[in-house]
């Protein structure tokens, strides 16, 4: 899978089609809800929904270590298994449930190169069929929360100018243009972007097909933008979605050794009395 | 059961890009519509051709761009 830092967490679409029922395998379409899904998914795939599985339901968190061990039990997984996510809109969600699965110590956790998008467009099989896995016992680790900032590592970050902050949302919501992406509901009260973000947009690690582009593309984009691996990093968006992917890319693909999200994202910044909001374009990285 | 004639277009929506993707899996059209920056869905439907299966997402799609707010920067 190229020359990527860590080519073992990407899948072709062909292997999931080899593997995709090995026992030592569970492969899991992770998008905001499961309507998708339902149309028809990779046979025997879970589908696991964004809104109600992989996020605390009451308060705003990330799921809690019993929470993800009980998921975890109930979808068939064990410490050992080797996990394959994927979904729609080119892995946003399946990167976030990387994210989340790395936090709490998953060993082998892998995204289908292409998500749901290319398995589609090459015609592979789909089920409808829900699979009823044998339920395990899961032990997770502690969360690492080195791979997860909080909001007063990113306004240290944002005053000592001590981590790279890169903003992946559109460029109309950089700007403040737009509050939210277009049809979505808006879910903040300022628009704009946290001073000194750069702005690269997540879409821009992906190829048409929704493969990830390549190595030395990726190290491209990034390092124009001053993101080279030298210092730390922390991505956002406007829930921590959009940004798991860049988390995913920075983290995994290229190799780079501090790299965070920062889930509170904009819909946390700008809702904050008083923050520092800037407006417009970025100006050029230094 | 597998999805044939996988397609792609953009279209434009109350001044938005939108990029309609749509498949055939037996009889049934199935169709997303995205906002293609950043490429959220905000619409799916189906139908029992291409044509009405985009139409449905397009309507979705307009009612609820409609509702996005360009602000002054």
């Amino acid at each position: 899978m190229g020359n990527y830092a860590h080519p073992e967490v990407l899948v072709t679409t062909e292997w999931v089609a080899q593997h995709a029922t090995d026992p030592a395998v569970r492969v899991a379409e992770v998008d905001v809800d499961t309507a998708a899904y339902n149309e028809g998914h990779v046979p025997g795939a879970l589908g696991w929904a964004w809104n109600t599985q992989l996020c605390d339901t009451v308060r705003r968190d990330i799921l809690s270590k019993q929470q993800f061990e009980e998921l975890m039990a109930s979808s068939g997984i064990t410490n050992d298994t080797t996990v394959v996510l994927y979904g729609d809109n080119n892995n946003w969600f399946a990167a976030w449930a990387a994210w989340q699965m790395k936090i709490y110590g998953h060993r082998d956790v892998r995204i289908m190169n292409g998500g749901r998008k290319k398995w589609l467009a090459e015609g592979r099989e789909l089920s409808t069929q829900v699979p009823q896995p044998a339920r395990t016992t899961y032990r997770a680790s502690d969360a690492d929360l080195s791979l997860r900032a909080f909001l007063p590592q990113v306004q240290d970050a944002m005053k000592g100018r001590t981590a790279g902050l890169v903003d992946v949302r559109s460029p109309q919501e950089f700007t403040g243009e737009i509050l939210a992406p277009p049809g979505l509901p808006e879910t903040c009260q300022r628009g704009g972007h946290i001073p000194g973000a750069r702005s690269i947009p997540w879409g821009k690690a992906c190829n048409d097909d929704g493969t990830f582009k390549s190595f030395d593309e990726l190290k491209a984009l990034y390092g124009a933008e001053g993101i080279d691996g030298s210092r730390p990093v922390i991505a956002y968006c406007r829930i921590g979605e959009r940004s798991s992917h860049t988390w995913f890319v920075l983290k995994y693909l290229l190799g780079y050794g501090d790299v965070k999200n920062y889930d509170g994202s904009w819909t946390e910044w700008g809702n904050l009395v008083g923050a520092p909001i800037e407006k417009g374009a970025a100006v050029a990285a230094a | 059961m597998k999805p044939q004639d996988y397609s792609e277009r953009k279209v434009e929506v109350n001044g938005w890009p939108v990029n309609l993707a749509s498949y055939r899996v037996g009889n049934v059209y199935h169709c997303k519509a995205d906002n293609v920056s950043p490429g959220a869905a905000i619409a799916r439907s189906t139908g029992s051709t291409r044509e009405e299966a985009e139409e449905k997402a397009l309507a979705r799609a307009r009612e609820l761009l409609a509702r996005t707010r360009r602000q002054k920067v």
